[in-house]
């Protein structure tokens, strides 16, 4: 039963990676695509429009961010592992959900965030920072499942 | 049509939005005295009308459009919406040529689904399999109302009708808002045209039934009946339609009908200026070239025959931007 409660604290480890790190490869890869076009026709917007590509990255660094923490946890990384309960381990699977979910989607919502405001800077170049707060206001999502993720995975043990 | 597939292709055209002509410019071409005023400010604006006349370099504005285009969408059959027309245009003019027997310079239309080449050799051996199946049918019965009775108003009634057809269905099948709505506008236009030269030449039911084209916002059974009753009874039921608002522009004239069309086309595609995904952007900006290419034209031709610039402005259109 103890490797089954292990089983499910990687699990969740590698999905928060996982899932929020796929959420973020989708949406750099929407602002790159966008970011290329603006560029195609305007080369000197390339450092305004490499920033609003790279904001749906974030979500990918968060899921690492508590891949490492919960592994750490564990002892996966460290001392060798730890000898975990099933209810310890759907904790910690459960405990990294958040990151995991809301990583992916706010990622992508970002993203297409991002390649609207990609558009307002290649019309209006002098309006890239507000454009950029438009896609930040979602990052306050992903913060607070990173910020709930790492107080669960903290409370577990 | 999947969202993500034309985010680079949006970016580039939100760029060459830029530089379409805004009404302010049109007013300065409008306020020219001459028609090498007007190009002195087009070039500015990155027309290339250096040693060229209007027409070439309208012809060629155009040929960019669709060069772009070309260069961003790897499957252009999503735009054959806008080629039917000159599919169905190039198969009358070869009819027509293969009727007269001789060549016609310039008749055919680049810019089209089916190389005009084609569409020459199918009419000349009579061999229709040569064309999309959706050709096939019009060709065989334009040809034959065409040999049989010489009559080539009956044949563009025939050909203009099945090319609506085609429009319409590949405005629907799309599942794009902004093709759907186009489909609906042309078809719109066009039957309402046909109902007010009807009831002006008091033409008979035989003929509304061949030219008329089915479509959503319309009821034709209605229409027909009302163009057989003449204009009053046209504009009473237009009254009850959407197109309410088209009943002065089409008591003015045709061409202040053909105006309204296309602002009311640009009023439906505007909001595409803030859509950063799918092909509408894409299609919205076509539009607004052609729009835009039409205007230029109007104002030219305008200063070429000496219309004074009230008339102009009378027949200019809104503006995308």
């Amino acid at each position: 039963m103890s490797e089954l409660g292990l089983f499910f604290a990687v699990l969740g480890a590698v999905g928060a990676a996982l899932v929020a790190g796929i959420g973020s490869a989708k949406g750099v890869g929407m602002g790159g695509q966008a970011a290329a076009g603006a560029l195609t026709e305007n080369p000197s917007l390339f450092a305004k429009v490499l920033i609003l590509q790279l904001l749906p990255g974030t979500q990918g660094i968060y899921g690492l961010l508590i891949a490492f923490i919960a592994l750490s946890k564990i002892g996966i990384i460290g001392n060798g592992a730890v000898s975990l309960t099933l209810n310890q381990g759907l904790s910690f699977l459960a405990a990294c959900l958040p990151m995991a979910i809301v990583g992916y989607i706010s990622a992508l919502h970002q993203a297409k965030t991002s390649v609207a405001s990609i558009a307002l800077v290649l019309k209006k170049p002098e309006q890239f920072g507000k454009s950029m707060l438009f896609p930040a206001m979602v990052e306050t999502y992903a913060i607070l499942a990173l910020l709930i993720s790492i107080l669960a995975i903290n409370g577990i043990l | 049509m999947a969202e993500n597939q034309y985010i680079y292709a949006v970016a580039r055209i939100r760029a060459k939005e830029n530089s379409l002509l805004k009404q302010q410019t049109l007013d300065q071409l409008m306020s020219c005295k001459t028609v090498k005023d007007c190009t002195n400010i087009l070039t500015d604006y990155g027309w290339d009308c250096e040693d060229k006349t209007p027409e070439q370099f309208l012809s060629l504005e155009r040929e960019k459009t669709w060069s772009l285009m070309r260069e961003m969408v790897e499957d252009m059959s999503v735009f054959n919406i806008f080629l039917y027309p000159n599919d169905f245009h190039n198969l009358k003019a070869a009819i027509k040529q293969v009727y007269l027997g001789k060549e016609i310079p310039a008749i055919f239309m680049k810019n089209a689904t089916v190389d005009p080449v084609v569409v020459l050799k199918a009419v000349t051996e009579k061999d229709f399999s040569l064309l999309p199946e959706s050709m096939r049918e019009c060709a065989d019965k334009a040809y034959d109302i065409l040999f049989k009775t010489g009559d080539s108003q009956m044949m563009d009634t025939v050909v203009d009708k099945y090319s609506l057809e085609a429009l319409y269905k590949s405005g629907k099948e799309s599942k794009n808002e902004l093709f759907a709505t186009y489909a609906e506008m042309k078809v719109v236009a066009a039957n309402i045209n046909v109902a007010i030269r009807s009831a002006k030449t008091k033409k008979p039911i035989s003929f509304l039934k061949e030219a008329f084209v089915a479509c959503d916002t319309l009821d034709i059974k209605a229409l027909t009946e009302a163009s057989l009753a003449g204009l009053e009874s046209i504009y009473a039921y237009l009254e009850n339609t959407a197109y309410h608002d088209a009943i002065q522009a089409i008591r003015k004239s045709p061409s202040a009908f053909e105006c309204w069309c296309d602002n009311k086309m640009m009023d439906l595609i505007r909001p595409q200026k803030y859509n950063p995904f799918t092909i509408s952007p894409l299609a919205a900006y076509v539009l607004a070239r052609e729009n835009e290419l039409k205007s230029v034209r109007i104002i030219l031709s305008g200063k070429l025959n000496g219309l004074p610039e009230e008339a102009i402005r009378e027949r200019m259109r809104e503006m995308y931007v």
